[in-house]
């Protein structure tokens, strides 16, 4: 594993795919952070901004892995991967953590954002670390839907757009739940939307319940990249 | 050292291996030979642990694959058809990511200078290996296979798109290998696993047609020998000298070459040289012979060839188990 997290996190910043992303990802939060706190207005609103930046997040991760093991297949370099001795999961997880690191590391820079609230306002520091570490749980559950759908096909662009498609409907659970009157079925689709499960830290509340759902959900699409491996092998 | 026992591979409803049985002992070259299509790279694919059999054993020096994959895999070293060779990397990164990779212990920098200079790739160490040539790819292809010295090494068509210079070259390093390692090497040119390997195993339609030492199976295929020659002389009288000449069985005119010669398609008799005679023949009526080549067996020849004797060897050993019946 070790191995292939390495070569994959060099490659994001050989190729212009690390560069990339991390511009995109600090233009689009940069653009939101100043609109939703730093603009004169009544009162600024950290919360609106994180709920915007967590919508960017479903188009801006699936760039981040939807070459992750796409490429690989388009180019026959998996049977490098898969006739060396390694295990499957061993390499699906190295590919999964070296996204997981350039997306933290670029979550942390973003951070720096918060430095200007100190020096211009008062900000609620509780507040800001527990949405910072509920992005952070939230990205590791998109990179895993995104490695997923990259381990179906060898196309890295339907990789990242039937990602996106997922991750847009596990937002759109929390507006189908608000129109469903049978109550086991609401509790039901309230437990997989994101926005529910994100609720709790747009007001502060560290929720250990929702942080086990994103790492459990994100452990749950890794395994079925993992199985498709593993199938494709005796298809 | 390799046990390939019974294996079926089957992709939806096409089977693409019938249940092909083969051994191969330590330090041997076995060339596999097939045309395309036949199964060759599924066969060597399911042996390196990259597809799994729909049913069979593939063992490597006891290790069933399937079972205890990671123990197989450190004991084979693999150039698929396709190097798998990433292309934004150098080739000493690369080398350095697959030693990684295969978790090998051996001494890092010693070990794969030791393989640049076996596969002559030391100059090229600090290149991009996308502005490598074809040729110099392959190399690292084949360096990458023997990093951690597997006893196994399993070349799928390692010449295919490579120039005649490159082939040679590819060839002797193959044979070199051979010195320390058993290899399977698959390829779909009959002359290319002859010079190389000790034995071949025919494969075709999923099915193994011949499995024999490399001089037994060249004998098999053995049948009337195609001679061109080109000759200067009346048509009729040269065709009529050639048809006289002891050993041929067949000849025909092809056409007119230039001028002077024309050329004549010569079929003679299995296992008789009939070129000394030739030339003696025309020399004594001075007819000058100014070319002669062999036409090589097509692999479809081969395959014609073995499969009929094959049929021919299964019909009588039917009619011997008949006849021990009725009696």
């Amino acid at each position: 594993m070790g191995a292939i997290y390495k070569r994959e996190l060099k490659s994001y910043f050989v190729s212009p795919l690390g560069y990339i992303f991390m511009a995109n990802f600090l233009a689009i939060s940069g653009l939101i952070f100043s609109i939703c706190t730093l603009q004169k207005q009544e009162k600024s609103s950290v919360s609106a901004y994180f709920l915007y930046l967590l919508i960017a997040f479903a188009i801006l991760l699936p760039l981040l892995t939807m070459k992750s093991l796409s490429e690989e297949r388009k180019t026959k370099t998996e049977q490098l991967l898969m006739t060396a001795p390694i295990s499957i999961s061993g390499m699906i997880f190295g590919k999964y953590f070296a996204a997981l690191t350039v997306f933290a590391g670029t979550l942390a820079i973003n951070s720096l954002n918060f430095i200007l609230l100190g020096i211009y306002g008062s900000p609620n520091v509780p507040l800001i670390a527990a949405n910072v570490l509920c992005l952070f749980f939230v990205g590791a559950l998109f990179l895993a839907i995104g490695i997923f759908f990259s381990s179906l096909t060898e196309d890295a662009l339907i990789s990242a757009l039937t990602s996106m498609d997922v991750i847009f409907a596990l937002f759109a659970f929390s507006f189908f739940a608000q129109g469903i009157e049978i109550k086991w079925l609401k509790t039901l689709i309230q437990w997989f939307s994101v926005l529910d499960r994100y609720t709790p830290f747009m007001n502060g509340q560290l929720d250990i319940t929702s942080i086990i759902y994103f790492v459990s959900f994100a452990g749950v699409f890794l395994f079925l990249a993992v199985r498709v491996y593993e199938r494709r092998r005796w298809a | 050292m390799i046990e390939f026992t019974d294996i079926y591979k089957n992709y939806g409803d096409k089977q693409a291996l019938k249940g092909i049985s083969f051994n191969v002992e330590a330090g041997e070259i076995l060339g596999f030979l097939g045309p395309n299509g036949a199964g060759k790279s599924t066969a060597l694919n399911i042996l390196t642990g990259y597809l799994s059999a729909s049913a069979g054993t593939a063992k490597v020096d006891g290790i069933d694959i399937l079972e205890n994959p990671i123990e197989a895999k450190k004991l084979i070293g693999f150039l698929p058809e396709l190097p798998p060779l990433y292309l934004d990397m150098t080739v000493k990164e690369y080398l350095y990511f697959v030693y990684e990779l295969k978790k090998c212990r051996l001494p890092k920098k010693q070990h794969i200078n030791e393989i640049c200079e076996v596969v002559k790739i030391n100059h090229v160490l600090n290149r991009v290996i996308k502005n490598l040539s074809k040729g110099y790819r392959q190399r690292v292809g084949i360096a990458q296979s023997l990093i951690g010295n597997p006893k196994v090494l399993v070349f799928d068509e390692p010449t295919v798109g490579l120039d005649p210079k490159q082939i040679i070259e590819i060839r002797n390093l193959i044979k070199f290998l051979g010195k320390e390692h058993t290899i399977i090497l698959s390829s779909h040119i009959l002359p290319e696993v002859q010079q190389v390997c000790s034995r071949i195993v025919v494969i075709n339609e999923g099915q193994i047609v011949a499995n024999e030492r490399t001089e037994d199976l060249i004998k098999a295929v053995e049948g009337p020998m195609k001679q061109i020659a080109k000759i200067v002389g009346p048509e009729t009288e040269v065709l009529k000298a050639l048809r006289e000449l002891p050993g041929v069985k067949y000849c025909e005119i092809l056409g007119k070459q230039d001028t002077d010669s024309v050329s004549y398609l010569i079929e003679s008799e299995e296992r008789i040289d009939i070129r000394k005679a030739l030339f003696h023949s025309l020399a004594s009526k001075g007819y000058p012979l100014i070319g002669l080549e062999g036409m090589e067996l097509s692999l479809e020849d081969i395959f014609v060839r073995l499969v009929t004797k094959k049929q021919e060897a299964e019909k009588k050993k039917k009619t011997i188990a008949e006849q021990r019946r009725a009696n």
